[in-house]
């Protein structure tokens, strides 16, 4: 593979091959569609949230290696987390995707191995996507409260 | 037009290219993606140059010798695109890209003359070009557009496309040769068809123009579009071909220089065609590389380019065909279909199978390729293209498809 190293490393390609997190959930407490205007992409989103906590992370949908696995991750980093932490988690990552913070593994969990993505601008699109999905998610939820349950 | 040229002898016609001796990631250049756009002979490149080394002036302006040199190159690169789509000049629009073309026809004749209850009718192979400026124009007039379906073989439901078009369709909106799966309308009988029930036809040839011998006036359509960087000319500068009647008929879509006739506090009248819809001063450079391109392809010949694309499709069926658990989109016959091939992996999203030949040097496609009410019909959210080009060799196919099997097995 080359150059592209970064881009398809093992914890990468584990977490496409076996996703995290992939199905649906049985009445989640709110869900979200977000679509990739680049390649199409198409992503369904659920989380289960309980005293304002992430409880569950459930995600359906097609993409690439990058996008999935980036999905993969997510649903395991945010989990346990507090809607503020969430987000916040969120924000990091997508700084660490544009390259203006350096990864903390300590709150990306696998995720910081999507750190080299940074050098593929149009690869950053992908492993966002399920990332920017997780914080429309929590802010429909704080927006609309109890309505979306 | 071209009768009869010799075949490609590709080997010779490379050296034309320069960007095709560069190498990519250490292999050499195989360039895939000339639906997307084309790559450029150094006579198109050398004419702009020339523009602005020897002759830069404003058109259609001044006096003075340089000007009239920089206007007469301009007019010079309008005749050549007339001469290649066998078009009147007054008839030959240049606008900014194939969707402005569209979009010209969409507000300078759709938002004055729809009204509600009237159908403007587009096939589901549209590009998005063809789709979203009709949704505009619907909104704002409240006509309705409606969308002939595609069978599952790829081509256009014709029976389904008849059974559409009726009294209220006003305009018909039709790709020549599909972007995706390469299929080749048949525009000359849906002209005759969409006719007999007064609608007007545009037809989008920005896939067919490049690559094959077309004569607008013997399709019979009121507009037909295309656009200068895929056939071998600069990005910046599109096509718009108008029935002279219908075009003379239409109110300007730009105000703007160039554009008038007379000028008054009370009002303005128009230049005449095809000035009266190119306002402010027009891409001149860009113009004069559109017509090196169009004398270009008329002296390699349109059916030369033609021959050698069928017999590359063929070679880029067979050896795709191959390859397990493919599904390849659109008409098996190279003979009725244009090179762009779109396919999918069961186990390899577009963008790895992209981004993974990129490594050996590979530039093909991947995405909804601007056609996602396509895609939907496909069942697909995004595919891969390779698309060939008169300057493409079956070797470059075979180092791709290997290319394909490498990227597989590095995600397997």
């Amino acid at each position: 593979m080359g150059g592209l190293d970064d881009l398809y490393q093992d914890l990468i390609l584990d977490h496409y091959r076996r996703k995290r997190g992939e199905g649906s959930l049985d009445n989640p407490t709110v869900a979200v569609d977000q679509n990739n205007p680049l390649c199409g992409d198409e992503i369904h989103l659920e989380l289960n949230i309980v005293d304002g906590t992430v409880t569950e992370i459930a995600h359906t949908g097609e993409g690439c290696s990058i996008s999935q696995a980036s999905m993969s991750m997510m649903s395991e980093a945010l989990v346990g987390k507090s809607l503020e932490d969430a987000l916040e988690v969120v924000e990091h990552f997508r700084m660490v995707m544009h390259g203006s913070e350096q990864g903390d593994e300590d709150r990306l969990g696998d995720a910081i191995a999507l750190e080299g993505v940074a050098k593929y601008p149009v690869r950053v699109k992908c492993a966002l996507l399920g990332w920017m999905a997780a914080k429309d998610a929590i802010q429909t939820y704080q927006r609309e409260g109890e309505e979306v349950a | 037009m071209s009768t009869a040229a010799a075949p490609i002898d590709v080997t010779a016609l490379r050296a034309d290219f320069p960007i095709l001796s560069r190498t990519v990631h250490g292999a050499p250049l195989v360039y895939l993606d000339s639906a997307a756009t084309s790559q450029k002979p150094a006579a198109v490149l050398d004419a702009m140059d020339a523009y602005y080394r020897e002759t830069n002036a404003n058109v259609h302006r001044g006096v003075y010798e340089l000007a009239a040199e920089a206007t007469a190159r301009y007019e010079a690169g309008r005749d050549a695109v007339a001469r290649m789509v066998g078009a009147p000049r007054e008839s030959v629009v240049l606008t900014k890209n194939a969707s402005e073309a569209i979009n010209l026809v969409a507000w300078a004749w759709g938002v004055r003359t729809l009204k509600p209850g009237d159908e403007i009718l587009v096939t589901e192979m549209e590009h998005h070009s063809n789709i979203v400026p009709w949704q505009i124009v619907a909104g704002i007039t409240g006509a309705t557009v409606r969308f002939a379906p595609v069978t599952p073989g790829g081509e256009l439901d014709m029976d389904a496309f008849a059974a559409l078009l009726t009294e209220r369709t006003r305009m018909v909106g039709v790709v020549h040769v599909s972007n995706v799966l390469g299929t080749i309308n048949p525009v000359a009988e849906i002209t005759r068809m969409a006719h007999e029930v007064g609608a007007l036809v545009l037809v989008d040839g920005s896939q067919s123009v490049p690559h094959m011998p077309v004569d607008v006036p013997s399709i019979g359509c009121d507009f037909f579009a295309f656009t200068g960087h895929k056939m071998l000319g600069p990005t910046g500068i599109g096509v718009l071909v108008g029935r002279t009647a219908v075009l003379e008929a239409m109110e300007p879509f730009l105000g703007g220089g160039e554009m008038i006739s007379n000028v008054t506090q009370q009002g303005s009248t128009w230049a005449d065609l095809p000035w009266k819809f190119e306002a402010g001063t027009p891409p001149i450079a860009e113009a004069i590389g559109l017509g090196a391109a169009a004398d270009y392809l008329m002296a390699v010949g349109l059916d030369a380019v033609r021959a050698h694309e069928v017999e590359l499709t063929a070679h880029m069926l067979d050896a795709l065909g191959q390859v397990e658990g493919i599904t390849v989109f659109g008409p098996r016959d190279p003979a009725v279909r244009g090179g762009a091939v779109s396919f999918s992996l069961p186990d390899l999203h577009p963008h790895d199978i992209a981004q993974l030949v990129d490594q050996e040097g590979v530039c093909v496609r991947a995405g909804h390729h601007c056609a996602k009410p396509l895609m939907r019909v496909l069942g697909v959210g995004a595919t891969a293209r390779a698309s060939t080009y008169l300057y493409n060799s079956a070797e470059e196919i075979d180092v791709f498809v290997r290319a394909l099997g490498n990227a597989r097995l590095a995600l397997k």
